[in-house]
């Protein structure tokens, strides 16, 4: 590791984007908070959306300056192997982070799926609970809940061999078509690099079109929602924040895509490229835990 | 193959435009550092606020409403905005001196996770002012009160908790890329201080637990606002699923505040023993396995709420466990000073301090962690006692002390001894005076978070009030003396300390605006 | 003799409770030897550390040694700890596994919080039988607000103990209908969350007749330090006694609902019960504490039809602090204080309600 020749380490001169970044991240969460409270309590205002909107410019413009920036700095060369280097280990410990944002609600699904059920229902060993819920019968998946006043079951869950299987074939193959595009740019090849990062791009957009597809049929043909339960609940929000982590990659290689086709990335250069594939991976492996954990073993 | 000098020796910017755009690692330490002092007061006046409410039996200053409410938010502002800021900063600042490296590893998004945080605890303590007051359920936050039941600023709450997340999340990538990328030439990990060592044990426990606080308040915003129900028994879910996530992060988060501070009481003891620090290696290993305890054992806050015997039993073992390790390291401790040749500056002082109060609070813990015996101890204030004798003379002590150690490093000026001194004095006997009465009144069964209470427990609330009040001023004693020094007095030499070793002592003092631009070569005994 | 006095009154006050079953005795001796253990790790721990602070100083010309690493040392004072643990939790176990124990009960008590009181269902499997009573603070106001000097059992005194025979094992079912309240009689040594939608069990055999007091020992909102649990362990006897005057009392109730009540009647109960119950929250102004708790006073459901207005009373609003009082309170007094809130502060109606008409929405007469 360090113990290598002494290269000289970037520091950079004083920076004005971290500032606007926070400012950026504030309105953006005081604009939600807003419209969040405003609809609960229900008031009609436009505040909230303003600073939203005004949050999100701020947080987009800055982001877009910072990483041309980076880019900038990386083309001239200021960037040792070390910083290099520095980059792949930040990425990395940043999507173990991630790893256990998605932790915390496996482990809720583990929880209520494995113990929580049965002991509403006064089964195992956790105290005589079913005395408060009659009409209540442990199962999963949870379509008939304890309080159907407030939580109305759904109708029926999504099984996993239909949609749910050409999403995991999807994203699969994306996986594989995105390295692909690495190895085309170890070669150098830059038509190739376009093709499969094209190819990635747009599988990433199925997937996500058929998500959406699903989430309408579980809402208007199966009453599968948000509030139907906790099925419904650890479902949504598995899947929910899977997708919103697919949108994200999906623009990243976007972004690389634009990349590539400005000339950017030689074989000794692509720690964008290589951090969005990673991104990429790591996604779909959350993936292939939820069709196992939610779908196959869920429904 | 590079071009351009890569580090135009540029100065600080002028003004005050210097720390809002600095990518200094001593700027942003001194940003850190000077915040969460900022916080200490704040949620110091909180505490104030309860103790007076507390000093006699009666409502008088506050509503019970109110009572709540700084309850909480002197509890989170304590943990997230003094003492987690606080390591941050002496993190900042030395790190990158003790291992001979130019910087942080990314000194953009250093700056950034500073500067989340005004804005985060801006959120915060805006909330004091919505329409329905600030949070009031503790800085636990236990739902269903805190979902169903809570006021609309936890809206606020919930996002300015993803914030604080986001600043730490960052600052510990940051921490970890630093420490094993830009180490100087020769540095292997086993010849880092163990300031160093801590650190980054410290920041693999804040990557893995600060993105679970981040899921569970997200799950509470989903219960609060979209009709989830993670937490609520009606739709099939469980408030005590909400504990269990609460406290896999909220153990960790334990140590997260106290690990630093065994890394600054291990660079300060052998200085002041004149002696090596005994079993560096056993250290490491100490407190390698104290970080992972401090996954397994979460339930150890939870005993009450009606877990099966055999998960009563597992977390009761496993919690016991820690006491090994963490008894390692003050054996340690103890061993250096043994046969040394001490000296008790004012560094050295907190440092004892620490040792003592820090094991009294540690063995309350262990008592704690015994099931049976915990059912009575449960939210009572011999659990008060307990953390604020690891926090306050653990955690808060420490940093002290740390502040006290390097002041002249980072000042350039010795600061008044004779002062120190008395600060040290008199926060020390401010606190026993505190939080010594408290293993009582808790023990004869005063509940916690409570504004008033029955007149068997008012003597011991009298003498506690009292001495927070003797703390909470003792501190503004402090300020002056950092002040003081920060303006002038006796010149430092660079090892300032007789005993002192490793490489920030090999820098002038006041240390340069940019050190190790090149690394060292002299890594001799690095970690003393 | 003064001392001795001393030392009666500090045992009292400054540790834990002995308390009056032999579970808690059981947990007193651990607590013991836990605390003795700790006591003399601190002695010796400390013991060094002065010894040495005394001895190894500099301005005592002491010289420092060259040691810093002891392989022997470092695992003598690992496995040293790790027996003292054992030492530890061998008895924590076994008192544990008694806890667990439950065993066959002869009485069951369904403990229910509240936001700020505690309801108690002594169930019964004729549900006639059934005595279901809410036991809340007593401590007057003025006392609490300093006008009043402050009596013995401040804040540790309820309108309603509950009641428990001595001997007997009474098993406890607890649960909560808002947040998570903790059910804690620490001379019992019980403690138990009671987690709403759940069901947590703990029991007791008490073996001295007395008044045990105790409190809510989980955060639960604004009166979190107001809501105090008292127990009275009596003599078998005297417990069918109770017991018998409670069903009693329950069957007279039960009569004057089929009366016809004045509204002067109505509004005169419905003032205590408004005071009792609703206060907390609404105020005794009826202005609330907005917005979490809503005004009554010219607005909302209680100058609206009465149907809805009885309905969330009745009924309480699932989600918020707002409780189902249909189980809390008699017909009578649901009436009462339901016709009050129609009437008093300037709300001025005019109209009533009777409990008799309560009582059959209850019993299902409206769905
Ligand atoms: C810096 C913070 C910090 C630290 C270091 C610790 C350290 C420990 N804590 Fe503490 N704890 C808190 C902060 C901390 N805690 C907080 C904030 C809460 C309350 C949260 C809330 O509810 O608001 C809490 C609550 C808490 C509880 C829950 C109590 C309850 O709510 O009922 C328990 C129970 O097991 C516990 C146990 C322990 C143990 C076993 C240790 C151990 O790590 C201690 C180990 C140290 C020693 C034992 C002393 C030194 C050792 C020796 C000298 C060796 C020889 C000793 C033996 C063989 C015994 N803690
Ligand atoms: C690191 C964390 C930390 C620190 C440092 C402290 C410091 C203190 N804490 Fe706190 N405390 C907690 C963490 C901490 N606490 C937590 C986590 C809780 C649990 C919360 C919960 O239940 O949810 C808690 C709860 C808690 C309670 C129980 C409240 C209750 O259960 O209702 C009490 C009561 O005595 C208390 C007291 C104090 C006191 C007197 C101090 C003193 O050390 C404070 C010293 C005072 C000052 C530093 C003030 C100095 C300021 C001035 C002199 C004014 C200057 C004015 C200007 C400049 C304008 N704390
Ligand atoms: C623990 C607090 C609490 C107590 C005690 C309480 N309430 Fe309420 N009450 C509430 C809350 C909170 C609401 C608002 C519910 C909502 O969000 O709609 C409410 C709403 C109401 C409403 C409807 C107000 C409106 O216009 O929407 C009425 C009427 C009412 N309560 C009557 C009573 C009566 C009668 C009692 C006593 C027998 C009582 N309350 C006791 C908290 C309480
Ligand atoms: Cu009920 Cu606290
Ligand atoms: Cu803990």
């Amino acid at each position: 590791m360090t113990d290598s020749a002494y290269e000289p380490y970037y520091v950079p001169h004083s920076s004005k984007l971290p500032i606007f970044a926070s400012i950026g991240i504030f309105l953006t969460v005081f604009g939600i908070g807003h419209i969040l409270n405003d609809l609960s309590a229900g008031v009609d205002s436009a505040f909230g959306m303003v600073t939203l909107i005004l949050g999100g410019l701020v947080m987009g413009l800055t982001l877009f300056f910072w990483f041309s920036k980076v880019i900038e700095e990386n083309y001239k060369q200021l960037y040792s192997n070390q910083m290099n280097r520095s980059y792949v280990w930040g990425m990395s410990w940043f999507i173990f982070s991630e790893v256990m944002f998605f932790a915390a609600f496996f482990g809720a699904l583990f929880y209520v799926r494995v113990f929580v059920v049965d002991w509403i229902g006064g089964v195992g060993d956790r105290g005589p609970s079913g005395m408060l819920w009659p009409n209540y019968e442990p199962h999963w998946p949870l379509l008939n809940t304890p309080d159907p006043e407030r939580f109305p079951g759904a109708s029926g869950v999504i099984p996993a061999m239909g949609l749910p299987l050409v999403n995991t074939l999807l994203l699969v193959t994306s996986s594989f078509t995105v390295s692909f595009a690495h190895h085309a740019i170890k070669e150098g090849n830059r038509k190739r690099i376009i093709q499969w990062l094209t190819v990635t791009v747009t599988l990433g957009l199925i997937f996500l079109f058929v998500q959406g597809y699903e989430y309408v049929h579980a809402y208007n043909d199966l009453g599968l929602t948000l509030g139907s339960g906790i099925y419904g609940t650890t479902f949504f929000m598995l899947t929910g924040f899977h997708g919103a982590h697919v949108t994200l990659g999906t623009f990243m290689l976007l972004i690389m895509l634009f990349r590539a086709l400005k000339g950017h990335f030689t074989d000794d250069n692509c720690f964008g490229f290589e951090a969005a594939a990673w991104y990429w991976h790591f996604v779909d492996v959350v993936w292939i835990a939820l069709f196992i954990f939610v779908y196959v073993l869920g429904g | 193959m590079i071009t351009e000098h890569p580090h135009d020796s540029h100065g600080p910017d002028k003004g005050l435009m210097r720390w809002v755009v600095t990518t200094n690692h001593k700027d942003i330490g001194t940003l850190y550092l000077w915040f969460s002092f900022l916080m200490f007061l704040t949620g110091g006046v909180m505490a104030l606020i309860i103790r007076s409410e507390l000093f006699q039996p009666g409502l008088q200053l506050v509503q019970p409403e109110s009572f709540n409410q700084m309850t909480t938010m002197h509890g989170l502002i304590m943990v997230f905005g003094a003492v987690m800021p606080a390591f941050v900063g002496l993190a900042n600042w030395l790190i990158p001196m003790m291992v001979g490296a130019p910087d942080m590893a990314m000194p953009r998004m250093n700056n950034f996770s500073f500067w989340i945080l005004p804005f985060a605890f801006g959120l915060l303590l805006s909330s004091l002012f919505m329409e329905g007051g600030a949070p009031n359920f503790g800085w636990t936050f236990y739902a269903p009160l805190s979902t169903d039941f809570g006021p609309p600023s936890t809206t606020f709450f919930i996002f300015g908790v993803h914030m604080m997340g986001i600043s730490s999340i960052m600052g510990s990538i940051n921490i970890i890329v630093t420490i094993l990328n830009l180490r100087a030439p020769g540095m292997t990990l086993m010849k880092m201080p163990l300031f160093v060592w801590t650190w980054l044990i410290t920041a693999y426990l804040l990557i893995a637990v600060m993105p679970v606080l981040a899921g569970v308040v997200t799950m509470m915003l989903m219960d609060i606002h979209f009709n989830t129900a993670f937490f609520s028994a009606g739709g099939g879910g469980d408030p005590v699923l909400f504990q269990h996530i609460f406290w896999f992060f909220g153990h960790p988060e334990v140590y997260i505040m106290i690990l630093p501070a065994f890394g600054v009481v291990s660079a300060i003891i052998p200085t002041f023993a004149r002696k090596r620090l005994f079993g560096y290696e056993s250290m490491v290993y100490a407190t390698s396995s104290i970080a992972f305890l401090s996954f397994i054992v979460w339930a150890h806050h939870m005993f009450t709420v009606g877990i099966p015997i055999a998960g009563e039993l597992y977390f009761m073992y496993a919690t016991m466990l820690i006491a090994v390790p963490t008894g390692v390291k003050v054996f340690n401790w103890v061993a250096t000073m043994w046969q040394g040749s001490m000296t008790f500056e004012t560094p050295m002082l907190f440092a004892i301090a620490f040792v003592v109060l820090f094991t009294i609070g540690g063995l309350s813990g262990l008592m704690l962690s015994i099931v049976p015996a915990d059912f009575q101890y449960h939210d009572t204030y011999f659990v008060v006692a307990h953390f604020h004798y690891v926090l306050v003379p653990g955690s808060v002590f420490s940093v002290m002390a740390a502040v006290y150690y390097w002041l002249p490093k980072w000042t350039g000026n010795m600061y008044d001894e004779a002062l120190g001194k008395t600060h040290f004095w008199l926060s020390f006997i401010g606190i026993n005076i505190t939080f010594f009465p408290q293993h009582f009144s808790g023990l004869a069964g005063m509940p916690r978070r409570i504004p008033d209470y029955a007149l068997q427990f008012a003597d011991f609330n009298m003498i506690s009030s009292c001495g927070a009040f003797l703390f909470g001023f003792s501190q503004l004693l402090f300020l002056f003396i950092i002040i003081k020094t920060i303006r002038g007095g006796e010149k430092a030499t660079e090892q300032v300390w007789e005993g002192a070793h490793g490489l920030e002592w090999t820098l002038p003092s006041p240390a340069p605006y940019h050190t190790f631009a090149t690394p060292p070569s002299d890594l001799n005994d690095a970690h003393g | 003799m003064l001392l001795g006095g001393n030392a009666a009154m500090a045992d009292w006050a400054v540790n834990m409770t002995q308390g009056v079953t032999e579970i808690s005795r059981q947990v007193y001796d651990l607590h013991m030897i836990i605390f003795i253990l700790c006591v003399v790790i601190g002695i010796v721990v400390f013991g060094a550390m002065m010894v040495s602070m005394i001895l190894h100083r500099k301005s005592r010309g002491a010289v420092p040694a060259t040691f810093h690493e002891n392989t022997k040392l470092e695992y003598l004072w690992t496995v040293i700890p790790i027996v003292i643990l054992v030492v530890m939790a061998l008895p924590a176990t076994s008192t544990l596994q008694d806890m667990y124990d439950a065993g066959e009960s002869d009485i069951d008590i369904e403990v229910r919080g509240i936001q700020w009181k505690w309801q108690y269902t002594y169930l019964n499997d004729d549900p006639a039988k059934e005595v279901r009573f809410v036991s809340s603070l007593s401590t007057p106001r003025d006392e609490i607000e300093n006008r009043a000097t402050k009596n013995e059992f401040y804040l540790v005194e309820v309108d309603e103990p509950m009641v428990i025979p001595i001997n007997k094992r009474v098993r406890f079912l607890i649960t909560s209908e808002d947040v998570i309240h903790a059910w804690w009689v620490p001379a019992f040594a019980v403690k138990k969350d009671a987690i709403p939608g759940f069901i947590h069990e703990s029991w007791t055999i008490v073996d001295e007749p007395g008044i045990y007091r105790g409190q809510c020992a989980e955060l639960c909102g604004k009166d979190h330090g107001f809501m105090p649990i008292e127990v009275h362990a009596v003599s078998e006897e005297d417990y069918e006694i109770w017991l018998a005057e409670k069903q009693e009392a329950a069957r007279v109730v039960y009569e004057t609902i089929g009366k016809e009540w004045t509204f002067e009647e109505l509004m005169a109960t419905g003032e205590t019960v408004y005071q009792q119950s609703c206060a907390a929250c609404h105020q005794l102004n009826g202005e609330g504490i907005p917005p979490v708790f809503p005004s009554l006073k010219g607005q909302g459901l209680a100058v609206g039809p009465i149907a809805a207005h009885t309905d969330i009373i009745l009924n309480g609003k699932a989600g918020t602090a707002m409780q189902a009082f249909g189980t809390q309170l008699n017909p009578a007094q649901l009436a009462a204080v339901i016709t009050y809130e129609r009437n008093a502060w300037g709300n001025n109606l005019g109209d009533h309600i009777q409990p008799s008409r309560i009582n059959e929405i209850l019993s299902g007469g409206a769905q």
